[in-house]
């Protein structure tokens, strides 16, 4: 109890740090692989895309993070044997954050898809399974937190086939695909605004101890759907028939339609992300923050404050700001073969899994995600060529990440004992 | 921190836009067939020789293309279409060039002078083989539409559609063909043996130009029909 008092400053302090590094990772390359799509389209300009970025994603951190960032700070290790020596939970927290960080940074300066929210999963578990010991570990939830790895982006991909293969039959097979588009364009925009809504109003508001029934809850995301749907309608009214582009590509007018709907996916992502990524950097920061604000107490059911939200949101708006924007650059250069119709099945898909995730409380990865869909729009025969090595370059990149970052997070977390104590 | 950037790995260069860029070569290649002959035909073979050349650089132009698609191509790649129907596409639009090639060749090599029996009978079919070529050349550009309906729906009809067209366009030539031989055939008495010889073989050659388009036709209606 006392090494808490006395080096409680101490703690939060490189906890702020080690949770600005991380979400400022998240910032730098995750959220900006997920708004370099709508950038690539041309939707969206690479200010405006940081502007949105910036807004959904803290949205979707506060309105729906929630269950996440509980998962990550109770649902991975049980601390309840740790009442004695709380500071050790203390030591594990940033160890994991540091050990994560550490790990990001080797495997990112390599090219590897990593994928942070395994990251801090594989720290977490390293120090469970030695700082506490192996039974402290919730091996039903890594469980199913692991099959969620396989599962979500195989959900994300199946979404966006069948999105593509909706798109295909409801506009681009029609007699005049254009207006096909304009008529068919708004309950799109319905879908991305209700599907969003629908899982955060009945699955993340819970968190912020706002209860709504099912029924009022159907009725008000339809009303999010309507709002977005007019909003969008406007918008793909100005779209004008390019009869000269057409010469040379039949669907050119059609995906001018769909440029400005991928500006509602681009919101949908970051939100998205929002919902499950800014947990892995400030779930373990609010851990510490609860414990040392408390002078030692480890099982009190706090909420979460709202500054330590705040904490993550400005380190992925500084990663966006500072690194991202060049990831958005190359991400929307070299994949202009993802054209507006197929990038906005791609991002409706995978921005719809993560947000169902996060509902379920479950921590997966946004890029996988995003790569599952990509590759379902491939499986309808909509892409051109995919490179299917990536698959088996994120699967090779999980399987190390996981014990190296367990290793890390041990071994830093007997380097906290030795120096306090 | 550097960045990972596993979307933008995920994307290899477009084969369709690649197939398109190599007919692009291939039929401006064909097309200098209908100056070559007109020059054959006039005895002007400055002209024919500046036209050999132009038609062998475009040739060789064709073939980096199509060498750069098939590095494009590992067996690790999901294509919307079977992988060896592509190839096969490829090789059939890269036929046209390398027969517009040998027929250039030869007229340039062995003075090959036109016999009066077919020469009402030669600009015609060369015409006729020519259309062929430029049929197909316009089914592949239609290669970006085909890839956005997911090779289904009124787009692929369309295309099968200009399939047939091809396909009658390619007995036209086929009817021209014969004409020309059996004029040919009428006066071979009269010629150097040696000389008829190469023109059977020049015809047969000018022939296939048109069998190689039609096949272009076949491999692409092959894709649509693979589903």
């Amino acid at each position: 109890m006392e090494i808490i008092v006395t080096y409680g400053p101490w703690f939060i302090g490189l906890a702020l740090l080690a949770g600005l590094y991380m979400t400022w990772g998240v910032g730098a390359n995750d959220l900006a692989n997920a708004m370099g799509t709508s950038v690539g389209a041309g939707a969206l300009s690479v200010k405006q895309a940081i502007v949105i970025a910036a807004v959904f994603e803290f949205a979707g951190a506060v309105l729906a993070g929630g269950s996440v960032t509980s998962t990550i700070r109770k649902g991975i290790i049980d601390p309840s044997g740790l009442e004695a020596n709380p500071e050790y939970l203390v030591y594990g927290m940033l160890a994991a954050l540091l050990s994560a960080g550490f790990w990001l940074m080797i495997a990112s300066s390599k090219g590897w898809p990593v994928s942070t929210t395994h990251s801090i999963i594989g720290a977490l578990v390293g120090f469970g399974i030695v700082g506490i010991g192996v039974s402290s570990v919730q091996w039903g939830q890594i469980g199913s937190i692991v099959a969620s790895w396989i599962i979500s982006p195989l959900v994300g991909g199946t979404l966006a086939f069948g999105l593509m293969h909706s798109i295909r039959a409801l506009i681009l097979n029609k007699e005049d695909p254009f207006e096909a588009a304009r008529k068919w364009g708004p309950y799109y925009i319905f879908l991305v605004g209700f599907i969003i809504a629908l899982v955060t109003i009945t699955k993340g508001l819970k968190h912020l101890d706002i209860t709504i029934s099912s029924f009022n809850a159907l009725l008000l995301s339809i009303g999010v759907g309507v709002l977005t749907a007019l909003v969008g309608g406007t918008m793909l009214r100005r779209a004008k028939r390019d009869l000269e582009a057409e010469k040379d590509f039949r669907f050119a007018s059609v995906e001018k339609v769909f440029a400005p709907m991928m500006i509602f996916t681009a919101c949908a992502m970051a939100f998205a992300h929002g919902s499950n990524d800014v947990a892995n950097g400030i779930g373990p920061l609010a851990a510490i923050v609860s414990i040392v604000g408390s002078g030692g107490e480890i099982l009190q059911e706090s909420a979460l404050p709202i500054w330590v939200l705040l904490v993550g949101g400005l380190g992925i708006v500084i990663g966006l700001v500072t690194m991202g924007y060049r990831v958005m650059l190359t991400v929307g250069e070299k994949i202009t073969e993802l054209t507006p119709t197929r990038g906005f099945c791609a991002e409706l898909a995978a921005a719809s899994t993560v947000v169902l995730a996060s509902g379920t409380g479950l921590p997966v990865s946004t890029t996988h995600i995003l790569v599952g869909a990509v590759m379902g729009v491939g499986l309808s025969r909509g892409v051109g060529a995919l490179d299917l090595k990536m698959i088996g370059r994120i699967v090779t990149s999980w399987i190390i990440t996981l014990p190296v970052a367990g290793l890390v997070a041990a071994i830093l977390f007997f380097v906290f004992r030795a120096i306090f104590g | 921190m550097k960045t990972t950037n596993p979307l933008s790995r995920l994307f290899g260069p477009n084969p369709f836009s690649l197939l398109k860029s190599h007919m692009r070569v291939v039929i401006a290649c064909a097309s200098k067939m209908s100056g070559l002959f007109e020059a054959v035909m006039a005895n002007d073979s400055a002209v024919v020789e500046r036209i050999q050349k132009e038609i062998f650089a475009l040739e060789a132009e064709a073939d980096a293309i199509k060498k750069d698609v098939r590095k494009h191509l590992p067996r690790t790649i999901l294509l919307p279409v079977n992988r060896s129907d592509l190839i096969d596409l490829l090789n059939m639009q890269d036929k046209i060039a390398n027969t517009t090639q040998d027929i250039a060749g030869l007229v340039v090599e062995r003075h090959m002078d036109v016999p009066a029996g077919i020469r009402a009978d030669l600009m015609p079919f060369v015409d006729d083989c020519l259309r062929v070529c430029h049929q197909a050349a316009t089914i592949i550009e239609e290669l970006d539409e085909l890839l956005e309906t997911g090779f289904s729906g009124p787009e692929a009809k369309s295309v099968s559609d200009m399939i047939d067209q091809l396909n009658l366009m390619e007995d036209t030539s086929d009817e021209s063909g014969m004409a020309i031989l059996r004029a040919l055939f009428k006066y071979e008495d009269e010629l150097n043996p040696v000389s008829v010889m190469f023109w059977y073989r020049l015809i047969e050659w000018i022939g296939d130009t048109a069998d190689h388009a039609e096949a272009v036709g076949e491999r692409l209606l092959l894709m649509i029909d693979n589903r």
